[in-house]
């Protein structure tokens, strides 16, 4: 039966499972026991959709989409009614400046801001650049210090494209926050985006002669948990790292997984020493190893990685992306993830077991899960 | 002298379903066409030029039979009674 995009009423404590794909969104909905999903979509049919985000702070209810195509461009639209209604922005909300002979090709990443300041979000955009709002996304603009870096003109695009897709931010020092970006590596500010400083060191670009260069490393993601916001993990094009100290310093971590290539990479809502991965064979095949999908955890912090397989398909040659990995806040911890053939999985043991949520979407490019009301 | 813009299926629905819309000004470049294009409609301006002013490259632009890129880009000049036609490429996935 085709499905319909009508939006969800959305209830306290249902689960909310938002999809991106190469050909539209799919909004999911379940109630707390996330046995049975409705699925409604798709949004924006034939444009792709990398990055979404649901906003609950100061009470609100926001959905966000970056919808965009090849041909016309990509754009950001926000829902208030669970995708019922999407706004229709009439000009650029996402632009560059004149004179910096750069145009918005794809957002990467929707994040809003701290809590204490419900007006502000962040956005992660290709070309590789942070933009900002304060007045709840009615305007956005360049963070100048980034967009004016000394090193953008050494920055190469990955296999994806040049892109900002990871924001962090200290929830105890609004003007501390970390971004990632591929290529380009880790970027930090003490000042809340006046300067930024390359936080790389131990992290290494298997692709360049120097392997250790201060900059340039491919970085797919990097997660924190707010307890401990000082400890990183990080995915890389070829390595798993940790700092302890806000990215001053990065420890190899690949202790036990079968590849240390990968992309996505999701941090436990309630332990900070638990994060997600899912291991790809290599950065020429990029399928799961063995072609079995397994998800690893660690619950040390990196010490040690178990593979969860139970439910996950074997004789698949699957890919999961960056951002179609994610957890969500209920109690025990839901993970999900998404994969290029498709198919969403979703675990509600914290990833113990897992089931089929949907086979036969789009290529999958983003998943990103929200508890009403939490 | 008019210029008249002819829009792809897929952009009607940003000009009120309809698949023409003649531009005011008289406009002599494509360039200033779309400068036009951009005051009536800017949800349709956005759609074909990026904001750093350059066609979307998976775009064509043409003036008559002649797609712009062939010409001389925005400078191409507009003359007479002339349909600006803006058509998606066949690239794109």
């Amino acid at each position: 039966m085709p499905e319909t995009a009508t939006g969800h009423e959305l209830d306290e404590g249902d689960l909310f499972l938002m999809v991106g794909t190469t050909k539209g969104a799919f909004l999911l909905r379940s109630d707390g026991s996330r046995r049975r999903w409705a699925i409604d979509g798709p949004h924006f049919p034939g444009e792709e959709v990398y990055a979404l985000a649901f906003d609950q702070r100061g009470g609100r209810r926001t959905l966000w989409a970056a919808p965009g195509n090849p041909f016309f461009g990509t754009t950001l639209r926000r829902s208030e009614d669970g995708g019922a209604t999407w706004s229709a922005p009439e000009d650029r909300p996402v632009a560059f400046p004149e004179g910096s002979e750069l145009s918005l090709k794809r957002i990467w990443q929707i994040r809003p801001g701290p809590d204490g300041d419900p007006d502000r979000l962040y956005l992660g955009v290709e070309p590789s650049c942070l933009f900002e709002s304060d007045d709840d996304g009615a305007t956005w603009r360049p963070v100048r210090g980034f967009l004016e870096h000394e090193h953008r003109e050494a920055w190469t695009p990955g296999g994806g494209g040049m892109c900002l897709h990871t924001i962090l931010q200290d929830p105890a020092a609004s003007d501390r926050m970390v971004v990632a970006i591929s290529t380009g590596g880790v970027y930090r500010t003490e000042d809340g985006g006046e300067t930024w400083q390359a936080r790389n060191r131990g992290v290494r670009a298997e692709f360049l002669p120097d392997k250790h260069p201060e900059f340039g490393q491919c970085v797919h993601k990097v997660v924190h948990h707010p307890e401990r916001p000082e400890r990183l993990f990080l995915q890389n094009h070829w390595g798993l790292y940790r700092s302890d100290d806000w990215g001053d310093e990065w420890v190899d971590v690949a202790n036990g997984v079968p590849s240390d290539f990968g992309f996505g990479m999701a941090m436990h809502p309630h332990d900070p020493d638990t994060v997600y991965i899912v291991p790809l064979e290599s950065d020429q095949f990029r399928c799961c190893p063995e072609a079995k999908l397994r998800v690893y955890r660690t619950r040390d912090a990196g010490a040690s990685w178990e593979p969860l397989g139970d439910g996950l398909p074997e004789g698949a040659y699957e890919t999961v992306l960056r951002d179609a990995l994610d957890t969500d806040t209920a109690t025990p911890a839901g993970v999900y993830c998404g994969t290029r053939s498709g198919s969403v999985y979703g675990s509600a043991t914290e990833g113990d077991s897992w089931t089929l949520i949907r086979a036969g979407l789009p290529p999958v490019v983003c998943v990103k899960s929200a508890v009403i009301g939490a | 002298m008019s210029v008249t813009v002819v829009l792809p299926g897929t952009l009607r629905e940003l000009n009120e379903g309809r698949p023409t819309l003649v531009l005011g000004g008289a406009p002599r470049t494509v360039a200033e066409a779309l400068d036009a294009l951009r005051e009536a409609v800017p949800a349709l301006h956005r759609r074909v030029v990026t904001e750093a002013g350059e066609i979307r490259q998976h775009i064509n632009v043409f003036v008559g039979d002649t797609e712009i890129r062939r010409a001389r880009g925005l400078d191409t000049p507009l003359e007479g009674d002339v349909e600006l036609v803006i058509l998606p490429a066949v690239s794109g996935g």
